[in-house]
């Protein structure tokens, strides 16, 4: 028996080649964007840039500290930097060059991250970076974005060109569905109900907004009707929306493709227990690194697939 | 700009190095050492070479630009900027108090004229610096872009990342300077961590090398200063060995690493105004 999907696809897609496609975009409207990239432009996407704007595109080598300095000189000089390269290494390996050249300076910096998470797949833990929104959202001054599918991480490059301050912008590696409308407008900071719904809300980011849209229709054939809350900005988080949520539900599940301390659940719980301390469930990566595999053997052997949404659900539905 | 002699710029650095010291005294914090020693190189800078405007706009569009990535002198870069009509003299006094513009390291967020970027970690201002020429580039700015970095800062990883990208892109806009003391916090580099050739090793990076060998003469900055412009834009990135002595101008401080993150006492701050005469007025 095939599910009753609220949204549907018709093809796949990766995150990486919405940002690729946006990041062209955004350079063909605005000339003082230009790009870096650490040796990763093909597996970035953002070779169609480099080709067009070669003046406005600086290859980095292996050397991604180096990068984040530059990029942060250049908008010195009024240039919107997009600075490329593997999650883990525009994270973890230059967070101090971040937090001092661009956070701390407030610099104009777009930190643009893919191969984020399990997804990743067969590299293994080396590369799976789960920390990453943690770090960033840590940051003053940093906005953090982690869109959903192709269309949504295209609208959300194109948003953070236009927006002033550092951004950290994560996407991926995976093939995924495309659900969302090819035409929307990416509000930062603004999160997206895409399904109403009384019992139970899934907040989801990332990869895991596709298995909350599964787990609702999952849910809603046991007469579970559950809202599906698509949190694209981690930072600022949209507690207005959060909370006027969970005061219609009385109970949520937090997914996403992270780790659990430091996630999007993490947010969702202070936002909770300052104003609603209503029961939430975490759906993400308990404490651990990851391994090499097929991203949907990934997501289900750490939780993270459609069925554990459902299963965190009921237990959240339980603490009611 | 006027052109100032070279006497004038002399009794500027005198004043400078009152400054640092009083500074540093009063909070019984702070790094008085490599001040002491680029008082020269900061007056050449900004009272002879840089074409600056000290109405700040941080874009820096159309003037020469500098970055300090070894932050930690920051008592001699704000007595320098104040000097320079960036900010008023008075405001020294605040230098790494509550509520101060004049951050114990550099920074933008309370919005000091003069400074660009943070610094202060270690072997980042090179690579800020670089995307500042090749932002001026893309701009067709013609002005220069100047950082400073400590000998010791180069055992940082990053700075040399920064060299091999400067020498394949050719940013020859750009003129770094390396201060060249040998002294860092735990002790002479030679003991820390040997900086072993460093002419050959920028050299084998692709970087034009020139050696100012005496960092604390007024004179020999000037002129290595304006070699350093001459053999600008030629296609290689320009670098100043700049040989100067930590704690100059004051006999008890100089030469050593025992005054790079230690204030003088009472005692030691009367002592050492001693040798250096109020030229401009203390703040």
């Amino acid at each position: 028996m095939s599910l009753d999907l609220k949204f549907t696809y018709t093809e796949k897609k990766d995150t990486r080649s919405g940002f690729g496609d946006g990041f062209l975009e955004a350079g063909r409207k605005n000339p003082n964007v230009v790009g870096l990239c650490a040796d990763l432009i093909g597996s970035l996407k953002m070779g169609d840039f480099q080709k067009e704007f070669p003046d406005r595109f600086f290859q980095t080598g292996i050397a991604e500290a180096n990068m984040i300095g530059l990029a942060a000189g250049m908008t010195l000089g009024g240039k919107i930097p997009f600075a490329g390269t593997f999650a883990n290494f525009a994270t973890g390996r230059v967070y101090d060059q971040i937090r001092q050249s661009v956070a701390y300076s407030d610099k104009n910096v777009k930190i643009c991250a893919s191969h984020a998470g399990l997804t990743l797949g067969e590299d293994g833990a080396t590369h799976q970076i789960l920390e990453d929104l943690g770090m960033m959202k840590m940051l003053p001054h940093m906005t953090v974005i982690n869109p959903c599918d192709y269309n949504q991480t295209k609208a959300a490059t194109l948003a953070i060109a236009e927006h002033e301050g550092p951004v950290y912008l994560r996407f991926g590696r995976p093939s995924w569905p495309i659900f969302t409308p090819a035409v929307q407008k990416f509000e930062i900071g603004k999160a997206w109900k895409m399904i109403d719904g009384k019992d139970i809300t899934i907040f989801a980011t990332g990869h895991l907004v596709w298995e909350a849209v599964v787990a609702e229709a999952m849910l809603r054939e046991e007469g579970i009707h559950a809202e599906v809350i698509n949190i694209h900005t981690i930072k600022p988080l949209d507690e207005e929306a959060i909370l006027e949520s969970v005061k219609k539900t009385g109970c949520s599940v937090s997914a996403e493709e992270h780790q659990i301390n430091g996630g999007l659940g993490d947010s969702i719980a202070q936002t909770l227990a300052r104003h609603n301390p209503a029961p939430l469930e975490y759906v993400g990566v308990n404490d651990s690194f990851g391994e090499s595999g097929t991203p949907t053997q990934l997501l289900e052997k750490y939780g993270l697939n459609a069925e554990n949404i459902v299963k965190a659900a009921k237990r959240a539905l339980a603490r009611k | 700009m006027e052109k100032q002699s070279i006497e004038q710029l002399q009794k500027i650095c005198t004043q400078l190095r009152r400054d640092v010291l009083r500074m540093v005294h009063a909070v019984q914090s702070g790094h008085p050492g490599a001040p002491l020693g680029c008082a020269e190189f900061f007056v050449a800078l900004y009272f002879d070479q840089l074409h600056h405007n000290p109405d700040f706009q941080m874009n820096g569009k159309g003037e020469d630009l500098f970055f300090l990535s070894n932050g930690h002198l920051s008592a001699g870069w704000y007595s320098v900027l104040a000097r320079s009509g960036y900010f008023p003299v008075e405001e020294l006094k605040t230098f790494r108090k509550i509520n101060s513009r004049l951050q114990g390291h550099p920074a933008t967020h309370e919005h000091l004229p003069g400074i660009r970027v943070a610094s202060g970690s270690l072997g980042q201002g090179l690579s800020v610096a670089l995307g500042a020429a090749q932002a001026k580039k893309l701009n067709g700015d013609d002005k220069l872009v100047y950082i400073l970095m400590g000998d010791g800062e180069l055992q940082e990883g990053q700075v040399w990342e920064a060299a091999m990208y400067a020498a394949h892109y050719g940013v020859d806009n750009l003129i770094a300077t390396v201060d060249y003391n040998g002294q860092q916090i735990d002790g002479p580099t030679t003991k820390v961590m040997d900086l072993k050739n460093l002419k050959a090793k920028w050299e084998a990076f692709g970087w034009e090398v020139n050696e100012i060998k005496e960092g604390n003469d007024m004179k020999a900055v000037l002129e290595g200063l304006e070699k350093a412009k001459s053999l600008s834009g030629k296609g290689k990135p320009v670098i100043n060995l700049l040989y100067t002595e930590m704690g100059y101008g004051v006999d008890f401080m100089v030469g050593t690493h025992k005054w790079h993150g230690s204030p003088p006492n009472d005692e030691q701050l009367a002592k050492a105004l001693g040798q250096l005469e109020e030229t401009l007025g203390d703040y």
